[in-house]
């Protein structure tokens, strides 16, 4: 990795003065990568992910640090132009498919609008083109689905349609928060499928946010595990899953049902909650 | 709060079907009352459940959303009546109350969600046992800080309202209602999947010190088969409104025998596996509206034959105390 494609640096978010929700958090990601962002909720991460084309939800907002994006600040930009970067050259995935369709039209529509927000072309080809883009993700008949909306699909396919819009135009830098959270596990799997073809296939990078370590160990090249608002670990995923340095990742590793052998080991990190159990019941904590 | 010991109770389902009537639009009715063939629509949610949670046991039902998993945690606390077969609870000890149904209870997925927004958490607790008569109103302060202590909750927070809690603590409350009216088998639908991981273990373990303390019986409602491999005995496996394999927990991870089973074990992703090749099963599950004919699975199954197609394969033994309702089984017949 000669130059990352995106680096933060010592990125912090303030909700109001004072109130710190990211704090100090630097990581970098290079074309062709995937970093897995991971943390429980509150920790920061989907703030973070936000923070990146610009997203924060007032009063939220960036108060030092810098998001370069191949080559450009981003965190110093003008809204102007993050909306030219936005659905272009950085794509985004939420967890929710339904807080990206809009439910009155037609998901041909959509996907042909986020096409002709960025390029002129004909709308017959833009409208073969999102055709062919939902062929890619995994939907059978898209020629039907193109005039169908949105409440007409499952959730698998919601998701499916908002990974396509976020891929339509062939992004530098895909931003995945909790993508297949929602979803069954085995419509989990086809998308992450999915998702790992069309990534050989373009040299995109990938920043995938999750509280779910299983999920992100299948498909990730580097973690960077974050709790309270700051990063605590990073580094390759084998480095991070099989030596952890934080107590915290080794406790949000044991908090994963696969991997202890029974109740007892299933450590609990929810600070809030444990004191309420210590002091009441007596329950060993970990 | 050990007085529920010697009172232990199974539940049996046998032949239990659940359908519901798709409401019509009036244009469609209209057209199809001309055309003479007006005809029910029928979604049949559940079809031909027959399980039994012996007491003290812990029986996971698994399955993706929309395989009537919920439907059937519903039937089995009597919040939907079944469109045919029966329901039982059997009582070990004697007879203590008219209303066997208060036996059983269930805990939701969305704490937040089941519970009263309004209301505050010492109503939310007490309201159950004051109006089945188990306390009387001087008694209820009591007996809620009793029951909060019992599920982990600091008494102090009985004058609040759910949106002032966590989601752990709602679920908590949760637990603690049902628990109000002293019942001897809990139904939990997917009770930890709306709370953080970190969470889930000290909701896991309250439930496995109730099994201790009160022999608690349970039908555990999961799609999360690695908590189910921790928490339950045996495992039923459900797929479009039928269970497809039946059998001890070990059993079904160690040797799964209906191709729906090990599909969905190999889509579980683990922690170590790392840079994983996904390679899904393919297809969605089919409407229940238009259910395929023959084996539910056949649509998504590899290892499909012609037999699958046109005949409905029947739960019957691979193993001891190992159940799959698959034809290949059964091949040379």
């Amino acid at each position: 990795m000669a130059k990352a494609l995106l680096e933060v640096k010592r990125l912090s978010i303030d909700a109001h003065p004072g109130h710190r929700l990211v704090d100090d958090v630097s990581f970098e990601v290079g074309r062709g990568e995937f970093l897995g962002l991971v943390g429980q909720s509150g920790s920061g991460k989907s703030m973070t992910g936000l923070a990146i084309p610009g997203l924060l939800p007032a009063p939220c907002h960036t108060v030092s640090g810098s998001i370069v994006f191949d080559g450009m600040d981003l965190a110093g930009m003008a809204e102007a132009q993050l909306r030219r970067l936005r659905g272009r050259r950085i794509g985004m995935v939420f967890q929710n498919p339904m807080s990206t369709l809009s439910p009155t039209l037609r998901i041909g529509t959509q996907i042909v609008d986020a096409i002709l927000a960025h390029e002129r072309i004909d709308k017959p080809l833009a409208w073969q083109k999102s055709r062919d883009a939902l062929g890619r993700v995994g939907i059978p008949a898209p020629d039907e689905r193109m005039a169908a909306y949105p409440h007409q699909l499952s959730g698998g396919m919601r998701q499916r349609v908002a990974i396509a819009i976020a891929m339509i135009n062939d992004p530098d830098l895909v931003i995945a928060d909790e993508p297949t959270t929602a979803l069954d596990v085995t419509i989990q799997a086809q998308i992450l499928h999915q998702v790992q073809k069309l990534a050989a296939e373009r040299d995109a990078a990938f920043i995938w946010i999750s509280h779910d370590l299983s999920v992100v160990a299948g498909l990730v090249d580097r973690i960077a595990v974050m709790h309270d608002g700051s990063i605590i670990e990073q580094g390759s995923t084998d480095q991070v899953l099989d030596a952890p340095r934080h107590p915290f990742t080794r406790r949000l590793i044991a908090s994963i049902p696969s991997m202890v052998a029974n109740i007892d080991e299933l450590r609990a990190s929810d600070p809030d909650d444990i004191t309420y159990t210590q002091g009441i019941t007596g329950d060993a904590q970990g | 709060m050990s007085s529920a010991g010697d009172h232990a109770a199974s539940l049996s389902l046998t032949g239990v079907s659940k359908a519901f009537q798709r409401q019509q639009p009036l244009s469609e009715r209209i057209v199809e009352r001309i055309a003479g063939k007006a005809q029910r629509h029928d979604l049949w949610a559940v079809r031909d459940v027959s399980l039994t949670v012996e007491k003290h046991e812990v029986v996971a039902l698994v399955g993706e959303s929309g395989c009537g998993k919920s439907t059937v945690g519903r039937l089995a606390c009597g919040i939907l009546k079944p469109s045919a077969g029966t329901i039982e609870i059997r009582m070990s000890g004697p007879e203590r109350r008219s209303r066997k149904e208060l036996e059983v209870q269930m805990i939701f997925q969305n704490p937040l969600d089941s519970l009263n927004p309004s209301h505050r958490v010492r109503d939310i607790i007490g309201e159950p046992a004051l109006a089945h008569g188990l306390i009387d109103r001087r008694g209820v302060a009591a007996y809620v800080a009793g029951l909060m202590s019992e599920v982990g909750l600091d008494p102090s927070l009985a004058t609040r309202r759910p949106h002032e809690l966590s989601g752990g603590q709602c679920q908590r409350v949760g637990i603690a209602r049902a628990l109000a009216v002293k019942p001897s088998v809990l139904v939990c639908d997917e009770p930890t999947s709306a709370l953080d991981v970190s969470v889930q273990a000290q909701i896991m373990r309250l439930f496995r010190r109730l099994r201790a303390d009160q022999g608690t019986t349970y039908l555990f409602i999961s799609h999360d088969l690695a908590l189910v491999r921790l928490f339950s005995d045996r495992v039923a496996v459900m797929y479009l409104g039928r269970i497809v394999e039946v059998a001890k927990t070990s059993d079904i991870f160690s040797r799964p025998s209906h191709p729906y089973s090990v599909a969905l074990l190999a889509a579980a992703p683990r922690l170590d596996q790392r840079r994983q090749r996904f390679t899904p099963l393919e297809g969605e599950v089919p409407s229940p509206l238009a259910p395929p004919s023959g084996c539910p699975f056949h649509t998504r199954c590899k290892h499909v034959m012609p037999r699958c197609r046109g005949e409905v394969p029947r739960l019957r033994q691979v193993a001891p105390d190992h159940w799959a309702a698959c034809h290949l089984n059964f091949e040379l017949e």
